[in-house]
C-alpha cells in the first residue's frame, strides 16, 4: 500500500486555499471594528502590565478608573518578577478605598526579551498568542487596557480573534508610554491599527497618526 | 551638596554605574563635597563594593519597594532614561542628569531626554566615553553649587 503524497506543485496550492479565508476576513474585521456596542458598568477590564517603567505608567493610569472597572485582571509576562509586587501593592491601597474590589493575576510567556533578534521574536509571539487564546476566552474583558510592552499583542491579537469568532468583542485602548515623544514603540506601530482608541502623550506623535487622540501628558 | 542617588529602575545598565563608580567620577564627587553616593543597580552584572569612609559612603542596592526615600534624600539624581525614574524624580523636584543607554532598540531613550531637556527639567548625556560622565557630572555639581549658593 502506498502512502498517499499530494501531487507535485500542490502543497504551495494547498497552504494558500488553507489561509485564504482567514485573510478574506481581515477587511470585515477592521471595518467592524468601527462599530461600538453600548457597554454598562461594571466593566471587565484587562490590563496588560510590562516590565519596569511600564507597569508604573499603567498603575498611574489605574489610579484613576472607578469603581465601575471592576474586575481588574492583570497579565504579566512569565519572566516578570518585579510588576507582581507593585500590583498586588497598588490593589491594596484600592481595597483600602473601594469595598468590593477585585482582581486576578495571570502570566502568559514573553512575547520578546530586550535585546532579542526580530525573527525569533516572530516564533515567541506565535506562540504567545496560541497561549494568549483561552487566557482571554477565560477572562471575556470588556475593556483592554495596554501601554506598549511586547506582552499587548498577543493579548490584543487573541481579543480581536475571539472577537472574529463572535464569541466576545473587547474595546482596545492603548496608551504610548510616555517614553515615546517621536516615534512609536513597535507594539504601537502594530496597534495603531487593530485598537479601538490609540493615545499618544506628544504633540508631534499626533502628527505622524492622526488617528490617534492627543491629551496631553495623562500618566 | 551632600548625596547622589544613581538609579536604573528595572533594567541593566553597567555603562553608566561603571562611569559613575570610576575614580574619575569619585574625585569629581569627592572635590565638589559629596559625601553619600547610592548606586541603585537594578538588574545589572557589575556590583561595586560598598565604601564606608569617615568622608565618603558608596551604598549599593539592587531593588527596592519604593524609591521615594531615597530620591527625597538626594540632592542630585543620576537616572536612565526610563519614563518612571524620570518622571518620579522630577515629581520631587530633584535635579535629575538623565543618562542615555544607548544599548536599548532604536536608541529610544534619547527621546524622551532630549524633549525634557528642551522644556527644561533635565539635563542629558550618553556613556559612551567614561570620561564623558565624570565631565558632565561636574559641570552639573558646579551649577548645583551655585544655586545653592545664590540661595543661601
Amino acid at each position: 500500500m502506498q502512502p498517499w503524497f499530494p501531487p507535485p506543485g500542490s502543497t504551495g496550492a494547498f497552504f494558500l486555499l488553507l489561509l485564504l479565508p482567514p485573510l478574506l476576513l481581515v477587511p470585515f474585521v477592521l471595518l467592524a471594528r468601527r462599530r461600538h456596542d453600548r457597554r454598562t458598568p461594571p466593566l471587565r477590564l484587562l490590563v496588560v502590565a510590562g516590565s519596569g517603567g511600564h507597569t508604573t505608567e499603567i498603575l498611574r493610569l489605574l489610579s484613576c478608573l472607578s469603581e465601575s472597572y471592576s474586575p481588574r485582571c492583570y497579565v504579566l509576562a512569565d519572566s516578570d518578577k518585579m510588576s507582581e509586587a507593585k500590583i498586588r501593592s497598588f490593589e491594596q491601597k484600592r481595597a483600602e478605598r473601594f469595598s468590593n474590589s477585585q482582581f486576578t493575576l495571570d502570566r502568559i510567556p514573553r512575547s520578546r526579551e530586550v535585546r532579542q533578534s526580530w525573527t525569533s521574536s516572530v516564533v515567541t509571539t506565535a506562540y504567545s498568542i496560541l497561549y494568549s487564546l483561552p487566557l482571554t476566552y477565560k477572562l471575556k474583558p470588556d475593556l483592554i487596557l495596554c501601554n506598549g510592552p511586547g506582552t499587548c499583542v498577543p493579548v490584543c491579537i487573541s481579543a480581536l480573534l475571539l472577537g472574529l469568532l463572535g464569541m466576545k468583542r473587547a474595546i482596545i485602548v492603548y496608551v504610548e508610554s510616555i517614553c515615546r515623544v517621536e516615534t512609536l514603540s513597535l507594539s504601537g506601530k502594530i496597534l495603531y491599527y487593530f485598537s479601538d482608541y490609540f493615545i499618544v502623550q506628544w504633540p508631534a506623535l499626533k502628527e505622524k497618526y492622526p488617528k490617534s487622540v492627543y491629551l496631553g501628558r495623562i500618566v | 551638596m551632600k548625596t547622589v542617588f544613581v538609579t536604573v529602575g528595572t533594567t541593566s545598565f553597567d555603562e553608566l554605574i561603571a562611569a559613575v563608580s570610576s575614580p574619575a567620577a569619585e574625585q569629581v564627587l569627592r572635590s565638589r563635597g559629596c559625601r553619600q553616593l547610592v548606586l541603585q543597580i537594578g538588574r545589572g552584572a557589575l556590583q561595586p563594593a560598598p565604601q564606608y569612609g569617615p568622608a565618603f559612603v558608596r551604598d549599593v542596592f539592587r531593588f527596592k519597594e519604593s524609591l521615594a526615600e531615597d530620591l527625597r534624600r538626594a540632592d542630585l539624581v543620576i537616572s536612565h532614561a526610563g519614563a518612571g525614574s524620570c518622571l518620579e524624580t522630577l515629581e520631587e523636584g530633584k535635579p535629575l542628569l538623565v543618562v542615555i543607554n544607548e544599548k536599548l532598540m532604536d536608541n529610544h531613550q534619547l527621546e524622551l531626554a532630549r524633549q525634557l531637556h528642551k522644556d527644561g527639567h533635565v539635563l542629558y548625556c550618553n556613556c559612551r566615553y567614561g570620561a564623558a560622565v565624570a565631565v558632565t557630572l561636574d559641570a552639573v555639581l558646579r551649577s548645583i553649587t551655585v544655586i545653592t549658593v545664590l540661595r543661601m
